[in-house]
């Protein structure tokens, strides 16, 4: 049995199509934020503008994909009376890493982050899948499914932050893309879509959008 | 079943492990935060001088343009022997006022026309907010002006960031014409365009506003004896 196992783990390409679904599954079907709504409170900080929303999405997709292919490796080892505490660990210890990185390479864009980055240990995308599939996959479907699920979480972020900054401020990535005689006729950048509210619905639009176009998901 | 021995073991080394992981990162990256910091208050300092740096070529026009680095107590004597890049403007306001160190930084233009740049740190809406305003050497006309917050609504107070707000500052007068210090005011509903003394605040963030106003009255009017000490009758070149 052990070897039949060995040979068929071989045997399976790094891409094969269970884990191309993976990667691929929480960009529509299976999205942290549109079915699973996690994720949801630095949705709503963090997209005020393309850039930071871009970061977060990176920062994420690198937590979540480390955490889960840590774990993995080390799940059979981990007790599981104290194993949320050991995942926390791995979680938080990234999640400076990062920060550490952002301020050292990337200092304009962490001053925007701000705390947010920090919080990204609260995410309950990355807790979630750490319970869901890291503890009981193997590292490299783990490490696909943490990138795809950052992905997921991602996209949404850059959308929402795609339609907050270009009504909300008139730009996309900080280039003015709304021309100045717009403004002249009297057109006005719309300050709610600076708030948070706006992002949330937004982010209820999508899941309308979403749900209206693949009706399965209604259904499950 | 893991014991409870394998567990305290294993939970001990785990946390070494990552304490060891976290350490080495945060020491090699050190510096380079350091520095960013640096650089972005040169940055800063000298938009105050209406001097537009990246971080790239920051240092550089620093060193050409920022000739002088001074701090100055309350009377507005100099203060020897101390380096004013590096004082934190917190901890000197916590002191009393007799002892607190202020720093200038004296930026010398290209005609050789000199502004002074004072530090300026106050209270916003959500948290901590602080800037730089650069005077002409009548020790009353501003000549350009660096505002930024930790936390401020975006769109609203985080709007004084802007060239478009701190522009407005440019020109106004912190002295009235009997020589008193009446600040510059951030009013709301608009200031009248004749005023010297004050300018439009961000509509809709009326208590940012409010701590821009207070920051530059607090802060300037620790200055206000050394503004004195110097002052020379002459009119400010004005650029624009």
């Amino acid at each position: 049995m052990i070897n039949n196992n060995n040979i068929t783990k071989n045997k399976e390409p790094l891409f094969s199509a269970k884990n191309l679904k993976l990667l691929k599954g929480p960009l529509n079907e299976v999205n942290p934020i549109t079915i699973q709504v996690l994720g949801i409170c630095s949705a709503l900080a963090v997209t005020v503008q393309i850039k930071p929303a871009l970061v977060m999405a990176i920062s994420v997709t690198v937590v979540v994909a480390f955490s889960n292919l840590i774990i993995s490796l080390i799940r059979n080892t981990i007790p599981s009376r104290i194993r949320i505490i050991v995942q926390l660990i791995i979680v938080a210890a990234l999640v400076i890493i990062v920060d550490q990185f952002l301020k050292a390479y990337m200092y304009d864009v962490s001053k925007k982050l701000s705390v947010f980055v920090g919080l990204i240990i609260t995410n309950c995308i990355i807790m979630g899948r750490l319970e869901a599939f890291a503890m009981n996959n193997k590292p490299w479907p783990s490490f696909l499914d943490g990138i795809g699920n950052g992905l997921g979480y991602g996209i949404i972020l850059v959308i929402v932050a795609f339609f907050r900054e270009l009504l909300g401020s008139g730009k996309i990535l900080g280039h003015q893309v709304v021309p100045q005689s717009f403004y002249d006729a009297g057109y006005i950048d719309n300050g709610l879509m600076i708030l948070p509210p706006m992002a949330l619905i937004i982010i209820g639009i999508i899941i309308w959008i979403q749900r209206s176009i693949s009706k399965n998901i209604v259904n499950n | 079943m893991f014991s409870n021995r394998y567990i305290f073991i294993y939970s001990t080394i785990l946390v070494i492990v990552v304490a060891i992981a976290i350490t080495l990162t945060s020491l090699t990256l050190k510096p380079k935060q350091l520095e960013n910091i640096r650089i972005e208050k040169m940055q800063n300092i000298l938009k105050a001088a209406n001097i537009n740096a990246d971080k790239n070529n920051a240092k550089k026009l620093y060193e050409q343009y920022i000739t002088e680095c001074f701090a100055v107590n309350i009377k507005g004597e100099k203060i020897n022997n101390i380096n004013a890049f590096n004082i934190d403007l917190e901890k000197e306001f916590k002191k009393n006022k007799v002892e607190q160190q202020l720093p200038v930084y004296v930026c010398t233009g290209k005609n050789s026309e000199k502004y002074y740049i004072i530090p300026i740190k106050g209270k916003g809406l959500w948290g901590p907010i602080w800037g730089y305003i650069g005077l002409c050497d009548d020790f009353n006309t501003i000549y350009g002006t660096f505002f930024d917050h930790q936390g401020e609504t975006p769109g609203l107070g985080a709007e004084i960031n802007t060239d478009k707000f701190q522009n407005n500052f440019k020109g106004k007068k912190i002295f009235d014409e009997k020589g008193e210090f009446t600040s510059v005011k951030v009013i709301k509903g608009g200031a009248n365009p004749d005023d010297i003394h004050s300018v439009d605040a961000i509509s809709g963030s009326t208590i940012t506003s409010n701590g821009v106003s207070e920051m530059i009255k607090s802060c300037l009017s620790l200055y206000i004896e050394f503004f004195k000490n110097q002052r020379q009758k002459e009119i400010c070149y004005d650029k624009q």
